[in-house]
């Protein structure tokens, strides 16, 4: 049953800008005519936890939540939220995730040390789009658009291109940040299609 | 047009089409955003009551008055509740009563699982389980007219993700109602010996025509398909069990759930070969189901506890593991911290740097003072346990002879909730307690309520703001000492002139949380003098996100700083500076 149905799961730090991510790419799907749901935990969020959310679409969706082995995609707004997530992922699942580092407390304490090979060892086990979505923000002009960047980079990697995109920005971005909003967009999709190359 | 809400939304767009005027709520996750969205809502009275109790009696004072009502809780609150809630379910109603149980499978901000459909049962009332938000919306205009048709208040259980999930929801017409005309009605609602005697009577048979309407109600429907597998499900384990089971498998799916439609059930049963019950939690339904003489499949392979998903459910019923890929890297945990610039943490700090002292704590952000680095909490048991865990703690350690210092520690909200009477019984009974309010001036955990402290109502009205001094004092409180957290050595002697009074004494701990939006905060940045930094870590025992080592020095992120200060006073090398912005 439902097959068609597809999963996005997006991981992050409570303060990275998910929600925005996940109602844009919601907005988009409503309005290209899936059933939609989605789920999210967030009761810690503000407390720089992990977060994440979980979008699935198709002809009729049951479940707003899946479990491990079942999410076609991952984007992973941090590189150990990715590591973290990947056991939902199926085993052909693509994962996009920005080169991009936040601090746990043990780390911070010196109780432990962030690895530096996650990337690598991500791209030993899925397809793996990685790139510095943070750097690029900043570069654009705006550090809090490295959320829509990797929403870019997910619609180039997870095919999604027909959707209305720009509608979808034009009605959930405040009018005063939708011109770099639109970039960061765009630059996004770039990003991964020079990464995918 | 559809609109695209989570359960809560649904909810709150719910009660207004159902034309409820009075509501009362305790916030706490995962209930909290069903008043905050009653908002656009002009005819709903709605506010935040100091706790559940009290909202369930304010919800259900209105409904003896004659307008619909409703009270909203996480699955906790109905503990605290309870003691209105199953003399209601005697006396009756005057307009419909609803009251809204939120569950949090997984506990993914609580402090247990309890399964509250039990309550349904054990205060004979009716319940709804809805499974997404559409069912929201439809199940609690139906939950009004129940209320109303059997003369009973109704429960309305949630579980995290039918209140987080967002699903796609068509709106109604919303109804304009007449109150009921009041008039003192004695034998129904003064629930004296003698009243509650016809009043039991009553209930049964109340629960008689429920068990019948239950048979016949919109929300319980057979969906016939194939007469191999059938599936008993209900709320949000229905919408996985849906997704798991194969294409031709007929469904009971139950919507009203208490009483259960037991002759429904059996008729489902005998037309499928295999029955499932499938639901999160507790067996509430299946052992029920077995009670009367059915014989079905359920906890015998559907975990008992935690969240239900459509891996583990498939898992559970195939015995089969889904296939995953390992990557060869461990995650490290990312727990819950207390923000830059909380004031939770001065006071956390002095407490972590002290020997032999006891500290009871409590449901709040200062939950997270028992976690390293700051580990300064013995115990956190529920609302209000801060106090009277302490008291019993005080009490114990005296009938065996040591001698220990023990504060008993709870938040401004918790405080109102049922800290008070916690603060009456160390009075009353001599407790060598010293209670501790830390007042951050709002509910924060939950996501930023007002409370009686604050001076403002959830309709955003200007409140008379209720003064802890005052009520220490009234209470007999000799001493009650006011102190600013983010001064360390005003916190430290504090805490020593508290532990060295021989009266009652108590401590305001008192500085208004960072995320607080309508307080201007002042913004400053501390800074580290790589020069001057001995690499001590004395700066990492405050357990700051902000702060952290990086080359062999401590090293302060700028993007999260807010300039407390707090890394800078205990720096024994005065390495770390203030930058005003």
């Amino acid at each position: 049953m439902n097959n068609d149905v597809r999963t996005i799961v997006l991981a992050g730090v409570g303060g990275q800008g998910t929600i925005l991510v996940s109602r844009v790419l919601t907005t988009a799907l409503i309005d290209a005519g899936y059933d939609v749901k989605m789920s999210e935990i967030h009761g810690m969020a503000q407390r720089g936890g992990s977060v994440s959310t979980t979008v699935r679409y198709g002809k009729k969706v049951e479940s707003p939540l899946v479990g491990k082995g079942a999410a076609d995609i991952l984007v992973a707004f941090e590189q150990m939220e990715a590591v973290r997530t990947t056991p939902v992922l199926k085993k052909d699942g693509i994962i996009v995730v920005n080169d991009y580092k936040i601090m746990p407390l043990p780390v911070a304490s010196g109780a432990a040390t962030y690895p530096d090979n996650y990337i690598e060892e991500l791209s030993k086990a899925f397809h793996v789009i990685a790139f510095n979505a943070g750097q690029a923000a900043i570069e654009l002009g705006n550090a809090r658009v490295m959320n829509i960047i990797l929403l870019g980079a997910m619609v180039e990697a997870f095919d999604m291109g027909n959707l209305d995109w720009d509608s979808a920005l034009v009605k959930q971005v405040p009018t005063k940040f939708l011109d770099i909003n639109r970039k960061a967009f765009e630059l996004g999709r770039s990003m991964a299609r020079k990464e995918n190359a | 047009m559809k609109h695209f809400l989570s359960g809560n939304e649904a909810v709150a767009r719910g009660l207004y089409e159902a034309d409820v005027r009075v509501g009362s709520a305790y916030p706490g996750t995962p209930s909290t955003e069903i008043f905050e969205n009653l908002h656009p809502y002009e005819s709903i009275y709605h506010e935040w009551a100091p706790n559940e109790k009290v909202a369930t009696e304010v919800a259900y004072g209105a409904s003896i008055a004659g307008v619909r009502s409703v009270a909203a809780m996480k699955h906790v609150g109905l503990n605290v509740a309870a003691d209105p809630l199953f003399t209601a379910a005697y006396n009756g109603v005057g307009r419909g009563f609803v009251i809204i149980s939120a569950d949090d499978p997984s506990m993914h901000s609580s402090q247990n699982e309890q399964d509250n459909r039990h309550y349904a049962k054990a205060a004979k009332i009716p319940m709804f389980e809805p499974s997404d938000s559409q069912e929201c919306l439809e199940m609690m205009r139906e939950a009004f007219d129940v209320s109303e048709r059997f003369d009973i208040p109704v429960l309305f259980r949630m579980t995290t993700r039918v209140s987080h999930s967002r699903s796609l929801v068509e709106f109604g017409e919303p109804l304009k109602l007449e109150a009921f005309p009041y008039s003192r009605n004695t034998k129904k609602y003064i629930a004296s010996p003698a009243n509650a005697m016809v009043h039991r009577v009553e209930l049964e048979e109340k629960m008689k025509g429920l068990a019948e309407y239950s048979e016949t109600s919109p929300f319980n429907v057979v969906e016939k398909r194939g007469g191999k597998i059938g599936v008993i499900s209900a709320g949000g384990a229905m919408l996985i069990a849906k997704e798991v089971f194969p294409e031709d498998t007929s469904f009971l799916k139950l919507g009203f759930t208490n009483p259960l439609p037991m002759n429904l059930i059996r008729e489902f049963s005998e037309n499928v070969e295999t029955l499932y019950v499938i639901e999160e939690l507790d067996p509430f339904m299946e052992t029920e189901i077995k009670a009367a003489g059915i014989d079905c499949t359920g906890k015998d392979v559907v975990p008992p506890m935690y969240e239900l998903n459509p891996t583990l459910l498939r898992e559970a019923l195939t015995g089969e593991k889904v296939a995953t890929r390992e990557v060869d890297a461990k995650a490290i945990p990312r727990p819950p911290v207390l923000c830059p610039g909380c004031p939770h943490r001065g006071f956390f700090y002095t407490l972590s740097k002290r020997k032999n002292v006891i500290v009871a704590g409590d449901i709040g952000c200062y939950t997270l003072g028992g976690s390293p680095p700051l580990s300064s909490l013995d115990s956190v048991i529920c609302m209000g346990g801060g106090f009277t865990i302490a008291m019993g703690m005080s009490k114990a350690f005296e009938q065996i002879g040591e001698k220990k210092t023990i504060f008993g520690v709870l938040g401004d909200s918790t405080f109102f909730h049922s800290g008070i009477t916690g603060a009456i019984e160390i009075l009353y009974n001599n407790g060598h307690v010293i209670p501790v309010v830390l007042d951050n001036s709002i509910t924060s955990m939950t996501g930023q309520q007002d409370n009686p402290g604050t001076g403002y109502t959830l309709m955003g009205e200007i409140a008379d703001v209720v003064s802890m001094e005052a009520i220490f004092r009234a209470v007999g409180y000799r001493k009650i000492f006011t102190v600013d957290p983010q001064d360390l050595d005003a916190m430290n002697k504090t805490v020593d002139e508290a532990i060295a009074c021989e009266e009652p004494c108590a401590i305001i701990v008192r500085r208004p949380c960072v995320l607080i939006k309508r307080i201007k905060h002042e913004r400053a940045l501390c800074v580290v003098d790589r020069d001057k930094c001995k690499s001590c870590r004395r700066c990492l025992t405050v357990g700051c996100p902000a702060v952290f080592f990086e080359d062999g020095k401590a090293t302060i992120d700028p993007n999260l700083c807010i300039g407390c200060t707090v890394c800078m006073q205990v720096c024994p090398f005065d390495a770390i500076y203030k930058e005003e912005e």
